[in-house]
């Protein structure tokens, strides 16, 4: 069982290394899809879903380098709150975006013309 | 130029040069949209961009306070000030102002002229390094036994200047109050429900079914956000934060409570009449700390006076004390100006945003 | 490694705030502010372990509070004014969009 341990703490550096990364790199993929998609629909998916699972992944990574210590706890509360915040975040953006009567562009990319599908009619 | 850029340049220089980039994005970018709602976001932007630089110029403090202010209290406040005015700009002219550039490009080459004559950063040597920050890193420990120099440095040795500064947050929040009133219920309000008390509970159920998501997060993350106001509150002797912080961030939860269900129920929980009131009374504590102190025989916010045979102890118990006044100030004013805002305009439907 | 991780978070940074500047709805705007404050959020925390300071994180928590507020708060007010409801004199001059 110690045995065990032992080498779960000889991994743990580099799960964590992992993990940092892998988060990174989908937070980053996230930012080039809000980028590049084409209306606000999909940006949203991009931004939201990613935000999700590479914050919880850099979160990880972190508790897993700092240990059992007050500061792993801490983030494992900005884990917790951003889990709760930000899907939260998204869903109000979207019902916003909703209620004013945007649209989502749909068909293919290049049977419309570029620009807005439709503004908020406000 | 003390050999600052002989230095090779390592990863921080590196992440601050892109900080300041994208801070000079941003600015440039404020100045230029016409829409004031995205340049109300691109200035909660850039507060996030300076706090993060802040620090990395080891600056936490300061960083810490703009978080609270910047990005949360003062976005929502302009939003609220712009409810009472214009959406875009006004389109000015697209005037060549000559002197105003050759002012401005004369202040800034004397800017410029000036930062040759800047101590590089952290060096040990500069004045404020060598003289009195040094001085006050070595009596802060012994005299008031409070970790944080910050808070001991703001709350204690600089007490006059705090108490002024919470004198000049009491005066704005006034200044709102005789500008906009003093947020009470408006009067067209009054009106508007003619339906009998039975409809309008059945009709606040349905609609309260619109924000279900919104609702459960927010009721989960209020207590929470209050709790962690209490938590810079006491613990800013240790880390940062202080009663600047915490009161921003109590009055930001129970504006995020104000923001979802409606004005009228913040109301309710936190009557703007206990609001006023707070305001006197956080300055009232601040400056009853001082009187105390002069009854007891000493200066004016002296706090050693406060336990004689330990002084630190009493100057603990004096920051406490301050802080607590400043907490109770400023989440007052902060809530003052919110009211005061937002009371000016009878408030959204639930089904309507 | 966390060297690393912090430069692709300001990479993602750079990228929405590319999207916050483009636009071109006020919801793109809303959006990207979100998710830069997310990122902000994680910079933070990485760079509290890079400077070896945990107050970072305090700050980042802070953060986590606080962006969440600000998001409300601008799509609450956005619909006060798109709706106009009422008492403001201006009326809607610019409303090209």
């Amino acid at each position: 069982m110690s045995d065990f341990l032992h080498i779960l703490d000889i991994l743990r550096p580099y799960v964590a290394g992992i993990a940092l990364l892998s988060g990174g790199v989908i937070v980053l993929i996230g930012a080039s899809g809000v980028l590049r998609l084409p209306d606000f629909y999909t940006r949203l998916h991009a931004a939201g879903v990613t935000d999700t699972l590479g914050t919880l992944l850099v979160l990880l990574g972190l508790i897993l380098l700092s240990g059992f210590t007050l500061l792993s706890g801490k983030l494992a509360l900005v884990g917790l709150f951003l889990l709760l915040t930000s899907p939260a975040a998204t869903h109000a953006v979207a019902n916003a975006a909703h209620k004013a009567g945007l649209k989502p562009r749909l068909g293919t990319v290049k049977s419309q013309a570029p620009g807005e599908a439709s503004g908020d009619p406000s | 130029m003390n050999g600052e850029f002989l230095t090779p340049i390592d990863a921080f220089t590196v992440i601050d040069l892109i900080f300041m980039s994208m801070l000079v994005v941003v600015g440039i970018a404020i100045v230029r949209l016409k829409d004031l709602f995205a340049v109300v976001m691109l200035s909660g932007v850039y507060s996030l961009v300076s706090a993060a630089w802040f620090v990395s110029l080891d600056a936490v403090d300061v960083a810490f306070t703009e978080a609270a202010v910047g990005a949360g209290i003062s976005t929502v406040l302009m939003l609220g000030a712009m409810l009472l005015t214009a959406r875009q700009a006004a389109p000015t002219k697209p005037a060549r102002h000559w002197v105003a550039l050759i002012v401005v490009c004369a202040t800034g080459a004397a800017l410029l002229y000036a930062t040759v004559d800047m101590p590089s950063f952290g060096d040990p040597l500069s004045a404020p390094n060598a003289y009195i920050g040094l001085e006050y890193l070595k009596r802060t420990g012994p005299e008031t036994g409070v970790p944080n120099v910050v808070s001991a440095v703001l709350a204690s040795y600089r007490g006059y200047d705090t108490f002024g500064e919470t004198t000049v947050i009491l005066t704005a929040g006034l200044g709102v109050v005789l500008i906009l009133g003093l947020g009470g219920p408006a009067i067209k309000r009054k009106k508007a429900p003619a339906k009998t008390k039975a409809a309008k509970a059945n009709q606040s159920k349905i609609l309260g079914a619109h924000h279900v998501v919104l609702r459960v997060i927010s009721k989960l993350m209020i207590p929470v956000i209050i709790i962690y106001g209490a938590y810079v509150q006491f613990h800013g002797d240790f880390g940062p934060g202080g009663g600047f912080q915490a009161g921003l961030i109590i009055a930001s939860a129970i504006i995020l409570y104000a923001l979802i269900y409606g004005i009228d129920a913040a109301k309710e929980a936190v009557p703007p009449s206990l609001v006023r009131l707070g305001a006197a009374l956080g300055v009232l504590i601040y400056g009853g700390v001082g009187v105390i102190n002069l009854l007891l025989g000493g200066n004016f916010l002296e706090y050693n006076i406060l336990n004689p045979t330990h002084p630190a102890h009493g100057q603990e118990l004096g920051i406490m004390f301050v802080e607590i006044g400043v907490l109770v100030t400023v989440a007052s004013v902060m809530l003052i100006i919110f009211y005061g805002f937002t009371s000016r305009q009878p408030d959204i439907k639930d089904k309507d945003w | 490694m966390i060297f690393a991780t912090s430069l692709l978070l300001m990479a993602s940074m750079s990228l929405m705030l590319v999207r916050l500047l483009r636009g071109p709805q006020l919801y793109d705007r809303v959006l990207a502010v979100n998710s830069f404050g997310t990122k902000t959020i994680l910079f933070l925390c990485v760079f509290a372990f890079l400077i070896g300071r945990s107050d970072a994180v305090d700050i980042a928590l802070l953060y986590a509070l606080m962006n969440f507020i600000a998001t409300i708060a601008i799509l609450k007010f956005f619909r006060y004014r798109a709706l106009d409801v009422a008492l403001s004199r201006t009326r809607r001059r610019g409303e090209a969009r």
